[in-house]
């Protein structure tokens, strides 16, 4: 399975290295012609108002767009669930919004550097045993539509914040993290993405454009 | 689940430090001394400001002691905008450190570009909740510091002077002896140890690892996005871009260029393309013509 990492700026190596631990394959996608043959993209972590400038310089933006309107599956984490997302809080009026995601969110609602987190994190569908999740100046989901899954929700933040905020969201085949699951190597969210890649081409399951 | 069950958030942890160097990789980071130069920074694209009182080509010209800057000005650059704002603190000062901590800075350079504060011991940058990056010349003192603590580690570079000299040199050292070392024999690394001056069991990571710890960016002397591709290339991870952005004749554009020209490193038709009618570079100075190394600050 390919699966193109979005590689415009950010944690672009440690996706990589957890979807390469699974058995993918994966390509740095800086270019529309490099997501020619991507059966799933990634959104990394970094920062959404540097990324959102590079997407339309690169002409990413436009490509994605496109590819996501034919079904193409894409993980996301912090900046990237920001780009996703359909109403930003505190962003650029001119920030890139793929509009996918059915949330609110809030860009850095946690606070600065110091409010960031690490916190045993309880997912849907993963078991008993907890992921690790990283929280570095993440945003806030403040609400979702309907047609969202909460596959997580934050037990408790960094002085009570956030608490029983939606982290992990799920749309059809858009999967969503306000978090690094990246960071803690605990494969087990990149592995859940893989298995929608996988489902997804045999469904035929198509995004909400 | 009930609140008193619930799992604790921890702030502060390496890891969430680590992180945010992690986030910023790719990218550029700007010196800024205004909150007007902190907005054209960040609509440039910079992934993080450097709040500061003087560039250090100023610090260079005018002499005196370099200290923190004042808070009110870092305040006012944290509330222009919504990238991360670093600060630096002087080598030693963790007085200074404390209430870069207290504004809630999002990392802080304990820098040699300022004067330093303490000629024997940095930081106990473990004793912070806010991260911590250094300048390093080397693989040793690059350890050095992160045994004190630093979740991010850059070149030094030689700041304010507009020549990237110095900050090749020193990526060429770290990373040839993080090359050296990952090829050296299990029982050698006792000797690299001794000889770096630095704990063994971060001699023993690299060595496994083949890389830092933490991430490794460019600092000192970047002024063209070729510079910028340049270090890139060389394994810098992101860059800091000090004087060489509003000591030159178009900010705005040269900013933005240095972006695109650090996202695209690889591809030469880019940095070519970003290059073109950017006007005046900072002016820049031979290394020979120095009175002060500020690269040679750090213990």
């Amino acid at each position: 399975m390919r699966i193109g990492v979005v590689a415009l700026q950010g944690d672009v190596t440690e996706h990589r290295a957890a979807l390469e631990r699974l058995g993918a394959e994966t390509r740095p996608v800086r270019t529309p012609a490099q997501l020619a043959g991507v059966e799933g993209v990634v959104l990394p972590g970094g920062e959404s108002t540097t990324l959102s400038l590079l997407l339309r310089s690169s002409g990413l933006e436009q490509a994605l767009l496109g590819a996501f309107r034919e079904g193409l599956p894409v993980l996301a984490t912090c900046a990237g669930l920001i780009l996703l997302a359909r109403d930003v809080l505190d962003g650029r009026p001119d920030q890139v919004r793929f509009g996918l995601l059915d949330a609110q969110v809030r860009r850095n609602g946690f606070g600065r550097q110091v409010h960031s987190f690490e916190v045993d994190l309880p997912v849907a569908g993963l078991g008993d045993r907890p992921v690790r999740a990283v929280f570095i100046r993440a945003p806030l989901v403040e609400a979702v539509g309907p047609d969202v899954a909460v596959l997580a929700r934050l037990p408790r933040g960094p002085g009570g914040r956030g608490e029983g905020s939606p982290v992990l969201l799920q749309q059809a085949g858009v999967l969503a993290a306000s978090f690094h699951p990246e960071l803690s190597g605990d494969d087990r969210i990149h592995e859940r993405f893989l298995r929608q890649v996988a489902e997804g081409t045999t469904s035929g399951q198509r995004l909400a454009g | 689940m009930a609140a008193q069950d619930a799992p604790t958030a921890t702030t502060g942890t390496f890891r969430v430090k680590r992180g945010l160097a992690d986030m910023l990789r790719g990218g550029v980071i700007m010196d800024v001394v205004t909150p007007e130069q902190a907005k054209i920074a960040e609509d440039a694209g910079a992934v993080a400001v450097m709040a500061l009182e003087r560039v250090p080509a100023d610090i260079r010209a005018q002499g005196g002691v370099a200290r923190m800057s004042d808070p009110a000005l870092i305040e006012a650059i944290q509330r222009a905008v919504t990238i991360p704002v670093m600060a630096k603190a002087r080598i030693g000062h963790f007085a200074e450190a404390q209430v870069l901590q207290a504004l809630q800075v999002d990392y802080i350079d304990e820098s040699e570009v300022l004067t330093p504060a303490d000629e024997a011991h940095h930081i106990d940058k473990w004793a912070f909740t806010v991260p911590f990056v250094c300048g390093a010349t080397s693989l040793g003192e690059a350890l050095r510091r992160i045994a004190e603590g630093a979740a991010l580690i850059r070149s030094k570079g030689e700041a304010g002077t507009g020549n990237v000299v110095e900050a090749v040199r020193h990526l060429r050292a770290i990373t040839g002896e993080i090359r050296a070392l990952s090829v050296a024999r299990p029982e050698e690394r006792y000797a690299w140890a001794k000889r770096l001056a630095a704990p063994l069991p971060l001699v023993e990571e690299v060595a496994e690892a083949g890389r830092l710890p933490v991430p490794l960016f460019c600092a000192g002397g970047i002024a063209t996005p070729a510079d910028a591709a340049l270090v890139m290339q060389l394994g810098a991870e992101a860059v800091f871009v000090g004087s060489g952005i509003f000591k030159s004749a178009d900010p705005a554009r040269r900013a933005r260029a240095i972006v695109e020209a650090t996202t695209h490193f690889e591809d030469p038709a880019i940095v070519a393309k970003v290059s073109k009618g950017l006007g005046e570079p900072m002016p820049g100075v031979e290394l020979d013509r120095l009175e002060q190394r500020l690269a040679e600050r750090g213990w």
